[in-house]
């Protein structure tokens, strides 16, 4: 299953922009999370497909991942 | 009333009237300077202060943005920065919230903080502050920490409330407030060279789904930190919210997410109201 995921502000770093690679089945977002050592406390908005989804999201085939760091401060 | 407008119209030079002359009518009427820009602007006459504003802010606009009441909700990063400019614009009354005092951490950032402020109060020097820069503007300083439980007596009477908190927990605490009083709220939040600034209109649930329900109290900032420049580009772009809602005009960011990220220079909108709820 072919899954692009963008990564946006301070997730870039030492990761990627932007990159297509192949999952299992039934991969959620926090799978992906997992698979790129995003500690699930950091995570902020999260769309696939442009759409606001949750953690436990199941992924399909073509889908555009995208993640948000959580930021808080003042 | 009538012998201060005279005064006023008077030492007008077209329809300017100059600080000097605001001040001499304040003093030999025994008014404030405050209500005598109430009379300048109400009789549509501008205080000489405010003339490069003109084009961006018509002189009713003006006139709108004194009789406006603002709540500024955190008084560090951003709110420093968001109180010097809603001074500046002439919003007639700001209410600033912050129970904490300078320390000298805040030195990188946070404008009102100084080597000499350190230990003081940033409710305080925001007051001084604002004194010094636009003493026709009443800023009411209330030092203690929002919550639940005090924010309806905080926040009622003000147009718009500004979120420049940095505990994400408060902030939920804040919309829901607002939301229940049908307060505007314009959001910001900020870490290292990253920032996101929203509106969230009375029963939007916005901040609710930037954050979520069960999210940790801080965010990414705790290990990026806060450099000089991230607070002073969100606050802008948050005072300019606050003015285009006082003035209603404009696009505000209603329903829409500005992610800024100034180490690739880019800046993103995110549509706040496409959620997949049902399959989330």
């Amino acid at each position: 299953m072919r899954v692009t995921v963008k990564l946006f502000a301070s997730f870039r770093t030492g990761r990627f922009e932007i990159e297509t690679g192949d999952y299992p089945p039934g991969t959620t977002v926090a799978d992906v999370a997992d698979a790129l050592k995003l500690p699930l406390s950091e995570l902020g908005i999260m769309m696939i497909n442009s759409r606001h989804v949750k953690l436990e999201r199941v992924l399909a085939e073509g889908d555009t991942l995208a993640l948000f760091p959580l930021l808080g401060g003042g | 009333m009538v012998a201060v407008l005279d005064f006023i119209r008077e030492s007008a030079v077209g329809d300017l009237v100059a600080w000097q002359h605001q001040l001499e009518a304040a003093r030999r009427f025994s008014l404030s300077p405050a209500l005598v820009e109430g009379i300048i602007l109400d009789n549509g006459l501008l205080p000489a202060r405010y003339q490069r504003n003109r084009q961006t802010i018509s002189q009713s606009g003006q006139r709108e943005l004194f009789h406006s009441r603002v709540a500024v909700i955190g008084c560090g990063g951003l709110g420093g920065y968001i109180i010097e400019e809603l001074a500046r614009l002439g919003v007639g009354t700001i209410v600033a919230i912050d129970p904490d005092l300078f320390e000298e951490h805040n030195l990188n950032r946070q404008l009102f903080s100084t080597p000499a402020n350190l230990g003081k109060y940033k409710v305080e020097a925001a007051l001084r502050r604002v004194l010094d820069i636009n003493p026709a503007v009443t800023l009411i300083a209330r030092q203690t920490a929002f919550s639940a439980e005090n924010g309806a007596e905080l926040l009622t009477g003000s147009n718009v409330a500004v979120d420049a908190l940095d505990s994400i927990g408060v902030r939920i605490e804040l919309a829901d407030a607002c939301s229940a009083l049908g307060i505007p709220l314009v959001h910001g939040a900020i870490a290292g060279w990253f920032g996101h600034v929203t509106t969230q209109f009375p029963g939007d649930d916005t901040l609710q789904r930037i954050y979520g329900p069960e999210k940790s109290c801080k965010g990414v900032e705790t290990s990026l930190g806060n450099p000089s420049f991230t607070p002073a580009v969100v606050a802008s772009l948050q005072v300019a919210e606050v003015c285009k809602l006082l003035l209603g005009q404009g696009t505000p960011l209603c329903g829409r997410q500005l992610a800024i990220d100034l180490f690739s220079m880019e800046i993103s909108v995110i549509e706040m109201n496409d959620s997949d709820r049902e399959t989330g």
